[in-house]
């Protein structure tokens, strides 16, 4: 489904960005769990796992890749907002302040002795919220050229 | 430990953000917004008089104590200022679900308004600079969502200017809170009332305050109001109502805020540049809402009279005059939410911007026409209505500082205010009617709804101003005394 034919070959591009998105987004969400206690974090990872879809768009063009990735970015950005500050919200119930965290040591099958934290929560919500804004923005820019 | 004092700003968020997933359905974009900023009204209400049985409420992000993590301060000055917002905008947000825009309806109208008064709201409770700022800017790319909604040429002209007038002067806050980080080492705004106060405020401190004068003058429109006249008019009417009544007013509280709790050593200094800047936008309003015959900017130069006003009670700098500003400062949220809904209305139903190319709409619209004259008498300052004893106080306070020139300049302005709403009142809705009876536009009782509410509500705030009292008492207390504000915000827990 190409828009434009004559446009370059750009069989090695396309040939590299399949292989290198993977490596994108595993990169991506290293450096979102990796947050915790080293550089790294939700909006860092957020921007990472943005680029891998930008690329794709890069690569192919805007209509295959919303074939292929049938999102609407903007409701994943209002996803995360909603994630985050609902998490913040979740620390009433237990009677704290809001956006308070709170971690535990548990036990998992494979992992061993895993720390599981609710910051992952607030996080997950910024790396939504990230990707959301970054990829509608691009394509917004795109449209308009 | 006060979670309560996060609702104000949470409740708009979460309510806009999730309206996002209900793009195509305008009925529950509609009443969702409106009941989830009355259930926010509602909780400041209950706030405010908790803060003035027990003082200053304090919450702490997350549980980091000051000045680690972000700290919300409540006092009453901030939660009056909240729950009028909250109220204002619901009835805003009613009209705008009346008049029933479905184009803006359709590209999130909703969600920016919410969150708009989300970023108001966190503005007035957020306790340090940096959120401050932070706050300032969730306000403002809402307003820039807003400006641009509906992508009219006129729109994005005026749109352009704002959002780089708005760009430069957000530049010139970071600035000046870099400034006083590196000073200061603390952006906590009690903690640098403490150390401002220890210091003594020599010369540098007075250098960095006037930086933040000129930021939040900007702002809230005082002398540097050239980009408001043109912004204002090319709204549609209820985001327009919404931004005259709460946008500049940020700016009037973060003005009030830092020249009564940071930067009060040096009156001599600032306060009196401040004297000055009123003076100025209270001339160049004057001669704007008479100079013009477009209703439209006439309403808008009437934002920065009230803007000019305000500012000869912080001028005055005393506890009269302060008083005087909060109860005007509450009176002008209201009252130029009204002005801007009946400016609105009235070109909804005739398409004419002139005031000269109209008359007789009294006999068409009756009812509309008497809310007119009565939002006319209460802009003016006239008893019984909300604006007199504002006015009242301010002038007392700047009389009682001996300032008289500007006790006379604010009074004066008050004649040509009154005299441009009555001129727009005897030249459009006296006279012969236009158009007959049979032909005229229907106008929905809906829209109407919210401005009844808010002509009773200026009315039963001049009535019953004493049922203000003790709050407004209690807000200027805690603005003449730093030292209940910095107790409240670093030991209240």
């Amino acid at each position: 489904m190409r828009e434009n034919d004559t446009r370059e070959n750009d069989v090695i591009l396309q040939t590299v960005s399949k292989i290198a998105v993977f490596i994108i987004l595993t990169f991506g969400m290293y450096l979102f769990l990796s947050g915790h206690h080293n550089p790294g974090g939700g909006f860092i990872g957020g921007l990472t796992l943005a680029s891998a879809v930008i690329l794709l768009y890069i690569t192919f063009d805007l209509e295959t890749v919303n074939k292929g990735i049938p999102i609407d970015f903007k409701m994943v950005a209002a996803a995360g907002v909603l994630l985050s500050t609902l998490s913040g919200l979740g620390a009433l119930l237990f009677g704290a302040n809001f956006l308070s965290q709170s971690f535990a040591y548990f036990d998992l099958p494979l992992l061993g002795e895993t720390e599981l934290t609710t910051v992952v929560l607030f996080e997950s919500g910024v790396a939504l919220g990230v990707v959301g804004v970054v990829v509608t923005i691009l394509i917004n820019i795109s449209e308009d050229v | 430990m006060n979670n309560i004092l996060v609702f104000p700003m949470v409740i708009p968020i979460i309510a806009g953000v999730s309206l996002l997933f209900f793009r195509s359905y305008p009925s529950i974009q509609r009443w969702s917004s409106f009941i989830s900023l009355l259930v926010v009204f509602f909780i400041s209400i209950g706030s405010l008089e908790a803060i003035r049985r027990n003082g200053i409420m304090r919450l702490d992000f997350g549980g980091w104590a000051p000045p680690y993590g972000i700290t919300f301060v409540g006092d009453s000055f901030a939660m009056l200022l909240v729950s009028t917002a909250s109220l204002v905008s619901a009835l805003c947000v009613l009209y705008a679900a009346f008049a029933g825009d479905k184009k803006r309806e359709g590209a999130f109208q909703y969600p920016f308004m919410l969150l708009l008064v989300a970023g108001v709201n966190g503005a007035f409770l957020t306790g340090d600079l940096f959120n401050l700022f932070v706050c300032f800017e969730i306000m403002l790319l809402a307003s820039y969502g807003l400006m641009t909604l509906g992508g009219e040429k006129k729109q994005l002209t005026e749109g352009i200017k704002y959002v780089l007038i708005n760009i430069l002067s957000s530049w010139f806050f970071l600035l000046g809170i870099a400034y006083i980080y590196g000073t200061l080492g603390t952006l906590n705004l009690a903690q640098l009332s403490q150390r401002i106060a220890e210091a003594g405020q020599p010369p540098m401190l007075t250098t960095i305050s006037i930086l933040f004068l000129v930021v939040f003058s900007l702002k809230a429109g005082l002398v540097l109001y050239f980009w408001l006249p043109g912004s204002y008019s090319v709204l549609p009417t209820a985001i327009s109502a919404l931004f005259a009544a709460l946008l500049t007013k940020v700016g009037v509280y973060a003005l009030i805020r830092t020249f009564t709790l940071l930067f009060y050593h040096e009156p001599g200094i600032t306060h009196t540049i401040i004297g000055w800047m009123a003076l100025i936008t209270l001339v160049g309003g004057s001669i704007g809402v008479i100079a013009f015959v477009d209703i439209r900017k006439v309403a808008a130069y009437n934002v920065v009279v009230a803007i000019g006003f305000i500012l000869v009670g912080l001028a005055a700098n005393n506890e009269i005059g302060i008083q005087g500003s909060i109860y005007y400062l509450v009176h002008d949220i209201v009252i130029k939410a009204l002005i801007f809904l009946l400016i609105g209305t009235i070109i909804y139903l005739t398409g004419i911007y002139r005031l000269d190319r109209m008359s007789g709409l009294i006999t068409n619209y009756p009812l509309l026409g008497w809310i007119f004259l009565l939002a006319a008498l209460s802009l003016g300052g006239v008893p019984p209505f909300s604006g007199f004893v504002g006015k009242l106080m301010v002038g007392q306070g700047s009389i009682t500082a001996g300032q008289y020139f500007l006790a006379f300049a604010a009074f004066a302005s008050s004649l040509f205010v009154l005299y441009s709403v009555i001129r727009i009142f005897l030249n459009m809705f006296w006279g012969q009617p236009m158009v007959g009876k049979l032909k005229q536009v229907h106008l929905p009782f809906g829209m109407m709804v919210p401005l009844i509410f808010l002509a009773v509500i200026t009315t039963a705030l001049g009535f019953g101003m004493n049922a203000l009292t003790p709050y407004v008492a209690d807000a200027s207390n805690v603005l003449m005394n730093p030292e209940i504000y910095i107790e409240g915000a670093l030991e209240n827990e």
